[in-house]
């Protein structure tokens, strides 16, 4: 049989498809991300504190309030994205005209005080949360088995994906989001209420960071930590695809998770490593990112 | 980035009084206090304590050198004092080598790991420079994961000996290294001291503050950030390889992301761009980590709180809100 | 440590208060573990409540020992469990140190003691290097080791008809050692290693390397990893329809903790060897009854019924002898035989290895529990002799 470096082909499709489905909560992690960076100039390290939150809220509807996997689908971006607002406002507000540095160092201690009275509250070795029984199960492609919840998970993502980019880049909402992001003083000069856009913005992102998590619930288990290494990554990829950039952020997102897949395969040792090497040359080479305009 | 610095510095008005007279003389004074209390600290608290505390004070003025005074945050520097410290305690361990022989070796690596992570890195400003140097620390991180036979994986280097002081004083007695450790402390702050007062500290300075006029006036900017960085790569390594021998041991910790995260933290809470500050921040966030041990989680709880309040309410830190009040640079 | 000056000053003061005791042995005992981390709910605060039971069981008070439990989070770093270590011996006056999961963490902690003379009782960690290449004077390893279970769950697949093999190992040296050992006891056993991969460490998605097991057809994917790497690769095993497809799973290191924290419906099938189930005879029963109501309702693992057993031997000890010396003590507990109601009788080997029965458990399935906490079947017992590794082949220098 025709084998690629030891590999049949077919196992490669299996491997090709799953780095995809990894590379959809990159997508939608390093869009959030992307949509905050565009407009607050703000690196958000909560972002990976907000996946896991979204996590949990999915848990606690279930377990606290009896409700399903597709009312938390729905209810947990709206509440994170809620505490988002509030974070925006209380805090992140207040440092707007400094360094963006600032904001960085200010997320990065907000993520340590999540995560830590998470751990608090609910331990460390995560809380199980089963498959909608709706996409249980899965379908034998031939060259693989493919659970139908990854399936859903390539899809869901792929249509919040698509659906941002039309959003900020196709409607009249989205042009004031970039016309901000270019002038906020001259958008705000013509009626925009600007501070509004940028709350609503950063809400809209964390929700995006919460919609991953409440996806990633069934998956992964609901774990305190399972933000907290993700969003190293997830900034590798931000700055890969250049930062600020919608379609860049997506696009990125997607081929990362296949790159990574594949090394998951060829060279299993270094999949932890790969998106970083990558980085490093292509900040070499492009340093504004491979979507990115020069600053 | 330029804000980032000048903020602060600028603000405790630290460029407008550093020739004066009575501010060289309270500088002076402080140097005596300081070394008084290195000489008194062993007798009154747990020596340990204390190393921990000056390889940590150390690590932070290396860090601060470079985001103070170069004007850049580096979010990675716990790859050289990391692999710093593997290579001190593994050339202690393995080669037997004596233990100020190790440090320097680890130095060495330190600045050597500086010179290449730094080339690449200041090519690139403000977000992206801290960006890199955290994708590089990482990869650093792997390395170190994947090569058990250098490192011992997660199990770190253990065991390490203390050995004996240019091969005659025996180092094994806590308060004998201590003096090793105090020496080497004392000597990278005088180290930093007189570079950030020397034309190269000024002219890194004049970078920081206005990179584009620096240039025209026909300095290299990028040779003096370069050489910034790999200084405070070797500071760091120096901290990092010295750490080493006290505990005896080399692990993952210190080459893992978080520590380059405290390091951060210890000089904002001191204050950024102080000569003194990351030394104070250095002693309240291990004193705190200490007292807090038994609180488990609240520890990184009270570490974010920390970090909240100082970039909100704080931002000159400690040393950075006397210095405003006596209106002298420290 | 400020915590732990007040207690110690009060200590003091009860000391002064009562000069008619004044012949009483005073014993600090320290529980180190990770209290925030991967390894809280599996050790973490119910070590010391166990610590805490083994003392009012023990009755030490009456039989003039007063006895002082202090605990600190090494979180799972080396360099943070030695510098407590360090500081409990030097500064704080503890006697022993009791639990300390993680390996690395045990490793430095056991190498202080040694240097420090006193004495560690270790019940979290897996690494057989503690009472092998690493064994110590001072140290004994109680509950369980990597050795042990590899016997365990590698011979008893094997004998069943799992006889070949893929290993999915978490990508760092507790996870090799898990390898090494159980592919050991599978070859031994007749059995045949047919691949391995490599997982980053710590991963969350594990997808990529189920297909890779799934295409090896191996009978048995062995699972050398430990915490949310073992639950994650468990949970996504059943997704991609690994179990239903007729392999089986082996976790070489998992603890009741983690079937708790997957679920029945997830971790159902799953074979594993621990050497302390809540409820495997009345006497076990009535023990985690007790511990349950202080900890929250949740069943003690064998983690934390380890420090329980271990300190009550310890104290006998001390009581015997009439002394904390650490000679002293180590010696008259290698010479006594162990007993209590959570491992029955055991003994100690000269290598610091704690004798016992380990057995074999099966997750049950949803419909065979009567609820939270009952999840396990009993397989068969492995006696202590053939669980852990003959006395010669350790490589312990204390063996002679």
């Amino acid at each position: 049989m025709f084998e690629l470096l030891g590999v049949p082909p077919q196992a490669l499709f299996g491997q090709v498809l799953l780095g995809l489905i990894n590379g959809s909560f990159y997508a939608i992690l390093s869009l959030g991300l992307a949509v905050i960076f565009g407009l607050l100039n703000i690196i958000n390290f909560t972002h990976g504190a907000q996946y896991m939150m979204g996590a949990f809220v999915a848990w606690m509807c279930l377990n606290y309030l009896g409700l399903n996997y597709w009312a938390a689908l729905l209810l947990a971006p709206i509440i994170v994205g809620a505490t988002g607002v509030a974070i925006e406002r209380l805090l992140l507000k207040r440092i707007a005209h400094l360094d963006h540095l600032y904001g960085l160092l200010l997320t990065f201690g907000l993520a340590l005080i999540i995560q830590g009275l998470f751990r608090n509250q609910y331990g460390s070795s995560g809380l199980p949360y089963a498959i909608p029984p709706q996409l249980t199960g899965g379908q034998n492609l031939g060259f693989m088995f493919l659970p139908n919840y990854r399936a859903w998970v390539i899809v869901a993502s792929l249509v919040v994906c698509l659906g941002t980019w039309f959003l900020i880049e196709k409607t009249k909402l989205g042009a004031y989001l970039r016309a901000a992001t270019e002038n906020p003083t001259l958008t705000q000069a013509f009626g925009i209420n600007v501070p509004l856009l940028v709350t609503l913005t950063y809400g809209f992102g964390v929700a995006l960071a919460a919609f991953a998590g409440v996806l990633a619930a069934p998956i992964y288990s609901v774990n305190p930590n399972m933000g907290g290494d993700l969003i190293i990554v997830v900034f590798a990829v931000v700055v890969i695809g250049g930062m600020g950039s919608i379609m860049g952020a997506i696009v990125t997102g997607f081929s990362l998770g296949l790159i990574e897949g594949l090394t998951k395969v060829f060279y299993p040792e270094g999949a932890a490593t790969v998106i970083f090497v990558i980085m490093v040359l292509v900040l070499l080479v492009k340093p504004a990112g491979l979507f990115g305009r020069a600053a | 980035m330029t804000d980032l610095a000048s903020t602060d510095a600028a603000g405790s008005g630290l460029a407008l009084s550093e020739t004066d007279d009575s501010t060289a003389r309270l500088h002076r004074n402080l140097f005596i206090a300081i070394a008084a209390v290195l000489v008194v600290a062993p007798f009154v608290a747990y020596p340990i304590f204390v190393m921990k505390v000056l390889c940590f004070a150390l690590f932070a003025l290396a860090f601060n050198l470079l985001l103070g005074y170069g004007g850049l945050l580096s979010f990675g520097h716990a790859a050289y004092f990391g692999m710093a410290s593997y290579v001190s305690a593994y050339t202690a361990k393995h080669w037997g080598l004596t233990p100020e022989l190790a440090i320097l070796l680890g130095t060495a690596v330190g600045a050597v790991l500086g010179l290449v992570f730094g080339a690449l890195a200041i090519r690139r400003q403000g977000i992206y420079f801290a960006m890199i140097t955290l994708a590089l620390a990482q990869m650093v991180f792997f390395f170190s994961l994947q090569t058990p036979r250098f490192t011992g994986g997660e199990d770190g280097i253990q065991a390490v000996p203390r050995g004996k002081f240019l091969g005659l004083i025996s180092l094994a007695d806590d308060r004998a290294l201590y003096w090793l450790v105090a020496a080497i402390f004392l000597g990278g702050l005088l180290l930093i001291y007189r570079v950030i007062h020397s034309p190269f500290g000024q002219v890194c300075k004049a970078i920081r503050d206005n990179e584009p006029r620096a240039i025209s006036l026909g300095y290299r900017a990028n040779q003096y950030k370069l050489m910034v960085f790999v200084l405070s790569a070797t500071l760091a390594g120096l901290a990092g390889a010295t750490k080493a021998i006290v505990f005896q041991l080399a692990s993952l910790t210190d080459v893992y992301w978080t520590m380059s995260g405290e390091v951060v933290l210890m000089t904002l809470v001191g204050g950024l761009g102080t000569v003194f500050g990351p030394i104070v921040g250095a002693i309240v966030i291990v004193a705190m980590q200490n007292y807090l041990a038994t609180l488990g989680a609240w520890v990184t709880v009270v570490q974010g709180v920390i970090f909240v309040l100082c970039v909100l309410l704080f931002r000159e830190g400690i040393v950075g809100v006397i210095a405003k009040a006596i209106k002298k640079p420290l | 440590m400020q915590l732990k000056t007040i207690l110690a000053t009060t200590a003091l003061a009860t000391l002064m208060a009562a000069p008619a005791l004044a012949q009483q042995i005073t014993v600090k005992a320290g529980v180190l573990n990770d209290r925030s981390g991967l390894y809280a709910d599996l050790a973490g605060e119910g070590s010391v409540i166990a610590a805490r039971m083994a003392v009012e069981d023990f009755k030490a008070a009456e039989k003039g020992i007063k006895v002082e439990i202090v605990s600190a989070d090494h979180q799972n770093k080396p360099d943070v469990g030695s510098t407590i270590t360090r500081q409990w011996y030097d500064q704080d006056g503890v006697d022993l140190i009791l639990d300390v999961p993680t390996s690395s963490v045990a490793l430095a902690v056991s190498q202080i003691t040694k240097e420090k003379n006193k004495v560690h009782i270790n019940s979290g960690a897996g690494t057989s290097d503690l009472s092998g290449k690493a064994c110590s004077p001072n140290t004994i390893h109680w509950t369980y080791d990597t050795y042990a279970l590899a016997q365990g769950t590698g011979g008893a697949m094997v004998k069943a008809g799992g006889d070949s093999w893929f290993f999915m190992t978490a990508d760092y040296a507790f996870g090799h050692a898990l390898e090494r050992d159980a592919s050991a006891t599978v070859t031994k056993n007749g059995g045949k290693v047919v691949g391995a991969v490599r997982t980053p460490f710590p991963g969350t998605d594990f997808s990529s390397f189920l297909l890779q097991a799934q295409a090896s057809k191996a009978k048995v994917i062995g699972l050398a990893n430990a915490g949310s790497d073992t639950t994650n690769a468990i949970k996504q095993a059943g997704e991609f329809g690994i179990v239903a497809g007729g392999q089986k799973l082996a976790g070489l290191l998992v603890f009741l903790t983690d079937v708790h924290s997957l679920g029945l419906q997830a971790a159902q099938g799953l074979v594993l060897t621990e050497s302390f189930y809540w409820d495997r005879d009345d006497g076990t029963r009535a023990w985690s009854e007790r511990f349950a109501k202080l900890n929250g309702g949740k069943k003690p693992t064998m983690v934390q019924a380890g420090v329980y057993s271990g300190l009550l031997h310890y104290l006998k000890a001390v009581e015997a002898t009439k002394s904390k010396d650490s000679a002293t003590v180590m010696a008259k507990m290698k010479e006594m035989p162990t007993e209590d109601p959570l491992f029955g009788k055991g003994s100690i080997r000269p290598n610091g290895r704690k004798m016992h029965d380990m057995y074999l458990y099966e997750v049950k399935k949803p419909s065979e529990s009567k609820g939270p906490w009952d999840y396990y079947k009993q397989v068969s017992v492995l006696p202590a002799e053939q669980a852990f590794q003959p006395l010669a082949e350790t490589g312990c220098s204390l063996v002679k």
